[in-house]
């Protein structure tokens, strides 16, 4: 024997002493036959055999208790028995009344046995609840308090709804019982009946609040899991306890229960836990509640030092309220550093519990979340699937966040990581990804920076990775993020020398044959093979491509090939309508950004008879009638807005950087290709580049904060002026516009923030700088603007300035300007989808008449 | 609030189930199965969490599991729940395990069981959930007072012993284990063939 046991044995003969075998042979055989039934159920292979020997077992209990001979205490073994079969899941419902049987008749041992048993069988509509009532009953009223607490443990556990009334006076009246344990259950009992029949217990909401100040600290601690419950239905109407639960805190906190609550030290760490929760409920979105709370927060953060994982579990919860309620920045500070701690644990729970916290937090504060960027990175690499998959979750957050401020380079501190994070999240989120999450990545890939070394380096990057992602196993890639492989090695390779035009259509023509790629897929990798194939090392591979899908079923697919067919023969015409991207000299495409060409197209179609042209979703029509605006004035939006939108396919194409204008010349069979080739004669007077709205500088962050100070005053104003925008045309419609001009007011900065992110329609345009001997050329501009189309300008700050409109009630459009070279650029967003594309028509329009 | 408390061994057998929340036995016998599926497969070093059952409650519902010897102890809750507060409950419960096991212990000396504790777990089942009835009430988290437990076991064993004709355990009985500190129990228990691992103390 060894040491330790010795050591055991011998520091435990107490224990021994107390050990339930007994000689009594009786018990050694029922127990033994339990021990048998487990001991032969684990010898069995096959789940048949132990169906067999449960059968046998079953039928030989079902002997037994029905048989007038079967004492109590074999009844209570027999019970163990039934309710390991049950376990199983074998049905044993013949034995249910026994237990009844035996929670009434037996001793209190039996009893024991009895209550278990009908807790374990029984749920709250079984009929035979009801045959349990009268024993509760009897049970309650004992002298016995171990029967006592019996009855009120099966109470809490399993009673009928219909019967509380029954029971309820007698529950009550043990709130007041001298032991504390019998107060406990009773408080428990009062909790399990508010939670199946809230009406019978609403008259002792009072005595609740008894409970919530005993002086057991257990009867306390019970009486929390009302509160948590009520307080979360209505949370204002327990803010009066709040400094109650604040005080309970503190007491706890500073060790003032008995050490008996104590638990590795900590003063009842899940009393804490539950108050912790408590508090967060009460003090979410009211800063007077959370002002209260606030110190004993920052002691909970101070006392939980101790490295411990209960002491965690406090601090984790500690960290959430305080993420929850009104914000006070020193607090959160700390927190932020907790919640570092927990993700550079090397302990696995916590990293999780961590990424989890940050998944929370980075919608308040996403720099947090840069802070752990290399810990983020390390998960990418991590064994457990939970953590990669709450990393994932994190990432998609993450990304949300880094559509706005990517471009100004805040939040992406380098393009590895953006590149990475970006292929995590692809491979992670796989099918499950909404599609504009892969658009726009792809746009804010193909925008790039403002420099164009950086430029340069992330497409590289980003082809590098994709190409060795692409050497190495790309069947267990998502099909999503294959499409976004295609396109950027389709746009993007030629950036990087060392990477043949042949290597990569090799490397495409691969996914053209895993068997998992859907057409869809293919579809993308045609169009990138259309992009890339240059050269005579190519022709071959290619030319049988082509002949596969020339007869594919798929007709898109088919179209596809049959592009690649006629463009990989062609050359200049390649180069005419997929013209290479070159972003050190942005390729002048002249463009009529008003498709004036097609004017009297559709004058005579409408001259002819044909219906205006209305989009398939009759959303603006809708919105239309309900705000009151005329149909006729509506129609003519809508037209506007389809030429407005394939204006911006245009110029799109011109740069053929943006997805979406190079799939829009070939989604339409053509029609788009048949624009390009007919180039139209320049804007007058606009500038013809049309080149990308350059992306917001450092500076532009600096003023950020300002400019949505500004711009939030003009939010008060807007919300009572109406400015009607799209009605104002010069020759089609007659509307009515009114403005009224308001005052500025410098505040709700919050709420300007939270809009401009919130709004997920956007659009950048450059519009035609508009020159004035007077005024600077912005003023000059704005100027023709705010006349035109009563435009608000909010604030104008060196060359930038923002301006805000409304499109009747609730119907904002924002509008960032900013002179770049001798374009304005525009950048606008807004709730409302066709609005910002709306503006820019009507923008290009006045600007056009000066 | 807890949902359920599941026990099962290494093969997916239950050992001892308890549901906080109704449904119905075959549901139940799913629910097992699913619960083994999700967390046989991890490894011992991964976190002690999992989400996404698709069983009880979707999404506001995780898994907070331990594996100890051959044993899976797995707690299913909703979100509300604090996840390590659970852990530690777990840890709460596999010390009461053990605190039952060194009173079976002399039983099993001299009988060569495979694996002592699993078995042992199924003997007792009713005082586990005795035991359990005392930590975790009605699908709720109580706060424990350790040495109120004790006492418990201790008053109700005395009270199978006298009724079994042997006359009331020592106080010193109940005083010892009432004294008992966690960190005291040895770690491995080494008898011949059974060997006995008390779980770590330490969580992590």
């Amino acid at each position: 024997m060894s040491d330790v046991v010795e050591k055991t044995l011998t520091a435990l003969p107490s224990l021994l002493l107390s050990v339930d075998s007994q000689p009594g042979s009786a018990k050694l055989s029922t127990s033994s036959k339990l021990g048998s039934l487990i001991r032969n159920i684990t010898e069995l292979t096959s789940k048949h055999e132990e169906e067999k020997l449960i059968q046998r077992e079953l039928s030989s209990i079902k002997d037994q208790v029905s048989s007038p001979n079967t004492t109590m205490r074999q009844m209570k073994e027999l019970m163990v028995r039934a309710i390991y079969c049950e376990m199983l899941g074998y049905d044993s419902s013949f034995t249910y009344i026994h237990a009844i049987k035996l929670a009434q008749q037996g001793s209190v041992l039996e009893k024991r046995v009895g209550y278990l048993a009908v807790s374990l069988f029984l749920n709250e509509h079984h009929e035979l609840l009801l045959l349990l009532v009268n024993t509760v009953l009897k049970d309650l009223q004992s002298t016995n308090l171990i029967e006592v607490c019996m009855a009120l443990t099966v109470v809490s556990q399993i009673f009928p709804k219909d019967m509380i009334p029954a029971i309820l006076p007698l529950v009550e009246e043990k709130l007041n019982h001298p032991k504390e344990i019998i107060r406990r259950k009773a408080v428990l009992a009062l909790y399990k009946f508010h939670l199946i029949a809230p009406n019978q217990v609403q008259h002792i909401h009072n005595k609740f609040r008894k409970a919530l100040c005993d002086k057991d600290p257990g009867v306390m601690g019970a009486s929390l899991h009302i509160y948590l419950h009520l307080i979360q239905e209505n949370p204002e109407g327990y803010k009066d306890l709040t400094t109650s639960f604040v005080t309970i805190l503190k007491q706890v906190v500073g060790g003032k229960l008995p050490m008996d609550f104590n638990y590795h030290s900590v003063p009842a760490p899940w009393i804490q836990i539950q108050l912790l929760q408590i508090l967060s409920l009460l003090g979410k979105n009211d800063p007077g509640t959370s002002e209260i709370m606030h110190e004993i927060l920052e002691e909970s953060l101070r006392r939980a030092e101790m490295n411990h994982n209960i002491t965690y579990a406090i601090l984790y919860e500690c960290v959430k309220c305080i993420y929850t309620i009104h914000p006070k920045s020193d607090l959160l500070e700390k927190a932020a550093k907790c919640i570092g701690n927990f993700v550079l644990s090397s302990k696995i729970n916590l990293k999780y519990l961590g990424l989890k916290a940050l998944t929370y937090v980075v919608q308040q504060d996403p720099k947090l979340a840069l802070q752990h960027q290399m810990t983020i990175i390390e998960c990418l690499e991590h064994p457990d699937l939970i953590i990669k998959r709450e990393f994932s979750q994190l990432l998609m957050l993450l990304h949300v966040l880094m559509i706005f401020p990517i471009n100004n380079n805040t939040y992406a501190p380098d393009n590895e990581w953006f590149i990475q994070t970006m292929n995590a999240v692809f491979s992670l989120g796989g099918e499950t990804m909404q599609p504009d999450i892969t658009n726009s990545f792809l746009k804010l890939l193909s925008e790039g920076f403002d420099s164009v070394e950086e430029d340069r380096k992330l497409k590289v990057f980003a082809v590098n990775s994709y190409v060795s992602l692409l050497e190495g196993e790309p069947e267990k890639l998502p099909q999503r993020f294959l499409q976004v492989i295609s396109w950027v090695l389709g746009e993007f390779s030629h950036l990087q020398q060392d990477v043949g035009a042949e290597t990569v259509v090799c490397l495409l023509d691969k996914l053209l044959h895993m068997k998992n790629s859907t057409s869809e897929t293919k579809t993308w990798v045609l169009m990138a093979m259309t992009k890339v194939c240059e050269g005579a090392a190519c022709a071959p591979l290619v030319q049988s491509v082509c002949e596969t899908y020339s007869s594919s079923l798929d007709t898109v697919l088919r179209q596809r090939a049959q592009e690649l067919q006629h463009l990989s023969r062609d050359p200049a015409l390649r180069a005419r309508v997929l013209p290479p991207v070159c972003t050190r000299e942005p390729l002048e495409v002249p463009v009529d950004s008003s498709l004036s060409f097609l004017d009297e197209f559709v004058s005579e179609a409408l001259a002819a008879g044909a219906a205006p042209y209305k989009p398939s979703h009759q959303r603006q029509e809708e919105l239309a009638q309900t705000k009151g605006v005329s149909t006729v004035c509506l129609m003519f939006v809508c037209l506007m807005l389809f030429l407005t939108r394939a204006d911006v396919c245009v110029s799109q194409l011109s740069s053929s950087l943006k997805l979406e204008g190079v799939k829009r010349v070939w989604g339409r069979g053509g029609y788009e290709a048949a624009q390009v080739e007919t180039p139209s004669p320049p804007q007058e007077g606009g500038d013809p580049s049309i080149s990308h709205t350059p992306p917001l500088t450092s500076e532009d962050t600096e003023s950020k904060q300002q400019e949505q100070q500004l711009a939030s005053s003009m939010f008060l104003g807007l919300d009572h002026s109406s400015v009607t925008l799209v009605t104002h045309t010069h020759t089609h419609t007659h509307t009515h516009t009114h403005t009224h001009t308001h005052t500025h007011t410098r505040t709700r900065t919050r709420e300007y923030g939270t809009m401009w992110l919130s709004f997920s329609n956007d659009t950048k345009q450059n519009l035609t700088l508009v020159h004035s001997e007077n005024e600077g050329p912005l003023r000059a501009t704005l100027n023709v603007l705010t006349e035109d189309l009563h435009l608000h300008v909010v604030e104008i700050i060196g060359m930038e300035a923002i301006v805000a409109c409304r499109l009747l009630q609730d119907q904002p459009c924002l509008m960032h300007c900013r002179v770049h070279g001798d374009a304005l650029a525009v950048w606008l967003r807004s709730p409302v989808p066709e609005l910002p594309d709306c503006l820019i028509y009507h923008c290009q329009r006045a600007l056009q008449g000066h | 609030m807890i949902k359920a408390i599941l026990i099962f061994n290494n093969h997916g057998k239950p050992r001892l189930i308890r549901f906080y929340q109704y449904f119905p036995e075959d549901m139940q016998q799913q629910i097992i199965r699913e619960t083994f599926h999700l967390v046989s497969k991890r490894d011992d070093n991964v976190c002690n969490f999992l989400e996404g059952g698709s069983l009880i409650g979707g999404s506001d519902y995780k898994l907070i599991y331990r594996h100890y010897a051959t044993l899976y102890f797995v707690f299913c809750v909703d979100s509300s729940e604090s996840e390590l507060g659970i852990l530690d409950l777990i840890q709460v419960m596999i010390y009461f395990l053990v605190y039952l096991l060194f009173q079976v212990f002399v039983e099993t000396l001299d009988k060569c069981f495979e694996n002592v504790c699993e078995l042992d777990l199924i003997f007792h089942m009713d005082k586990v959930h005795y035991i359990l009835q005392e930590v975790v009430m009605g699908g709720m988290v109580l706060e424990t007072n350790m040495n109120e437990i004790v006492a418990q076991v201790e008053l109700q064993n005395r009270m199978e012993k006298s009724e079994g004709g042997l006359s009331a355990a020592p106080a010193r009985a109940v005083s010892a284990v009432k004294n008992m500190n966690l960190p005291e129990i040895p770690r491995n228990i080494n008898i011949g063939d059974i060997n006995i691992k008390v779980p770590s103390l330490s969580p992590f």
